[in-house]
């Protein structure tokens, strides 16, 4: 059988006193977008941070593609396959989308003539703006840049920390559907961190709930969402 | 032609070109270490001179120029490295003045090491090329083979620079580890390495202006680069902090409106003169007259 994209097993992380994580365990496959879910300090953003590197769990382990990169450095995590679109997509505004590409191709050795022209052809928008500074785009055409930038790299697993943050709703719908499209044609492992939960489900294969830290459930995302009580309480998506 | 050469106000502009450019090379030598870490390196200056200090002993025992040239540059380049590391990299994501703190304590006792060991008094490195001024027909062109290698040594140092940051890949994975380096580090960039080379440019390319300075009629004592470091900090905040062109050209403004102030007003007013030049600079355009950003932050 081969080695899960992801696999985090009792993580638990903690702010000095305060525990944010607490025993994690789950598991993400390639070409599975898997929703993680919950409200706000539910422990979301931490966890997608903790897979990347930029923070040290107390406890447990990460393996990517079955390689323990529990305590490795972020750069190197990044380097072995891995794409993180921080909350705030994270585009360098002082630098033009085309800068923001190149950055991202540069430690994965791609070949950048190739890799630019396919990220144009994906997002038509980031080519007519290619010399535009990233300051000066629209929320998603941002958004659109900060996934290009990562997939540019050819990354075999991508998280995503609030991707339609500030998104128009008609905006949100597109990129999502983008999210998926990507998903099933490069075969890419996604972690989706939403606050959004009804578009983030529409388009989840596998969703993990989080609550105070916790894992309040770990389902296929079509059970998350027929389950009143998860719905309820954990996700504000009251009938 | 020739009598062009040697008319008052081309003697001022070659005067003030000449010394504008060692403003603009420790201005160039800010900007690396502004683009490549966002810290203003109060020591710079200080950097430049033990650096060059180190060259000389060196020159003493029988070395030749080039090889001091070339000894300095490197002493400078460790010196910055070493400092990034030991110094400046505790200080990263803590309030601004602490860094600031730090390198003002860090000038203090590069100064303070540099009379222990090397003494106060001026010490020159004697160069290959004439200072004398050029001479026609009894009058005199105030240009001599040492300044057209100082404006060269310049040109260079800013185009190799400006090159880096421009086109090459290094030169955007260090400004990117500066700008951002947590996004940096999710791409993949080794934001450490980076950070440490970033300081070890800027070091060397001090390290050059310091042994120019030192080839010249002043010489080098261990606090006179402080001069240089003003002036040049005064370069590189009108040039704009990103634009290692713009530090150079407005070293070049700053020597330029010295020398005329020296020769055609009180000489007391020339060191006056370049606090008015980024004054006024600042208030027509904050984030320097060569930068293309729209506003910075400070």
């Amino acid at each position: 059988m081969n080695a899960a994209a992801i696999s985090v097993e009792n993580l638990s992380v903690s702010y000095g006193a305060i525990k944010a994580l607490r025993n994690v365990s789950f598991t993400a496959q390639p070409g599975v977008i898997t929703a993680v879910l919950g409200a706000n300090g539910a422990g979301k953003t931490t966890l997608l941070r903790t897979i990347s590197g930029l923070l040290e769990p107390d406890e447990g382990s990460i393996t990517m593609a079955g390689t323990n990169i529990t305590r490795e450095k972020t750069e190197d995590i990044a380097r072995r396959g891995l794409g993180h679109v921080p909350e705030g997509r994270g585009v360098i505004g002082e630098f033009t989308v085309e800068e923001n590409l190149r950055l991202g191709a540069m430690a994965a050795k791609v070949d950048l003539k190739a890799g630019l022209a396919e990220q144009y052809e994906q997002f038509p928008v980031l080519g007519q703006r290619r010399t535009q500074h990233a300051a000066t785009l629209s929320g998603g055409e941002r958004q659109m840049l900060a996934m290009a930038r990562a997939l540019i790299a050819k990354p075999s697993v991508l998280l995503l920390d609030e991707p339609s943050l500030g998104l128009a709703p008609l905006v949100t719908v597109e990129l999502m559907e983008t999210i998926r499209e990507l998903c099933d044609a490069q075969g890419l492992a996604v972690l989706l961190v939403e606050q959004n939960a009804k578009s983030a489900l529409r388009i989840a294969h596998h969703a993990i709930v989080l609550h105070l830290g916790s894992v309040a459930a770990n389902a296929a995302a079509s059970d998350v969402a027929a389950d009143e009580k998860l719905r309820q309480y954990y996700l504000g998506l009251a009938e | 032609m020739i009598d062009l050469l040697t008319s008052r106000v081309m003697g001022d502009i070659f005067l003030g070109v000449t010394q504008g450019v060692l403003y603009g090379l420790i201005g160039l030598s800010l900007v690396i270490v502004w683009q490549s870490t966002n810290i203003l390196n109060f020591a710079q200056g200080a950097m430049a001179m033990f650096a060059t200090y180190v060259g000389m002993t060196l020159l003493e025992h029988g070395l030749n120029y080039w090889a001091c040239l070339a000894i300095s540059v490197a002493a400078g380049f460790v010196l910055g490295g070493a400092t990034e590391r030991v110094l400046v990299r505790p200080l990263y994501g803590k309030p601004e003045i602490n860094s600031i703190v730090v390198m003002v304590g860090f000038l203090g006792i590069l100064e303070a090491g540099a009379i222990a060991i090397w003494g106060g008094t001026s010490r020159m490195i004697v160069s290959p090329f004439s200072l004398s001024y050029f001479q026609h027909n009894g009058k005199t062109i105030f240009l001599s083979p040492f300044a057209i290698l100082q404006i060269a040594a310049a040109v260079t140092v800013m185009l190799i620079v400006a090159g880096l940051f421009r086109f090459t890949k290094l030169g955007l994975q260090l400004r990117a580890a500066a700008l951002a380096p947590e996004v940096a580090r999710l791409l993949g960039v080794r934001v450490n390495r980076l950070l440490t080379l970033g300081w070890a440019l800027a070091s060397a390319a001090g390290a050059v202006a310091a042994v120019v300075i030192s080839s010249g009629f002043e010489g080098l004592t261990p606090t006179n680069m402080d001069v240089y470091f003003v002036f040049g900090f005064i370069a590189a905040a009108v040039g704009g902090l990103e634009s290692p062109l713009g530090a150079v050209l407005a070293g070049v403004l700053i020597g330029m409106l010295q020398q005329f102030i020296v020769d055609y007003a009180p000489p007391s007013w020339a060191s006056f003169s370049p606090v008015l030049i980024l004054v006024v600079a600042l208030m027509i355009r904050p984030q320097g007259l060569f930068s293309k950003q729209r506003v910075r932050r400070v």
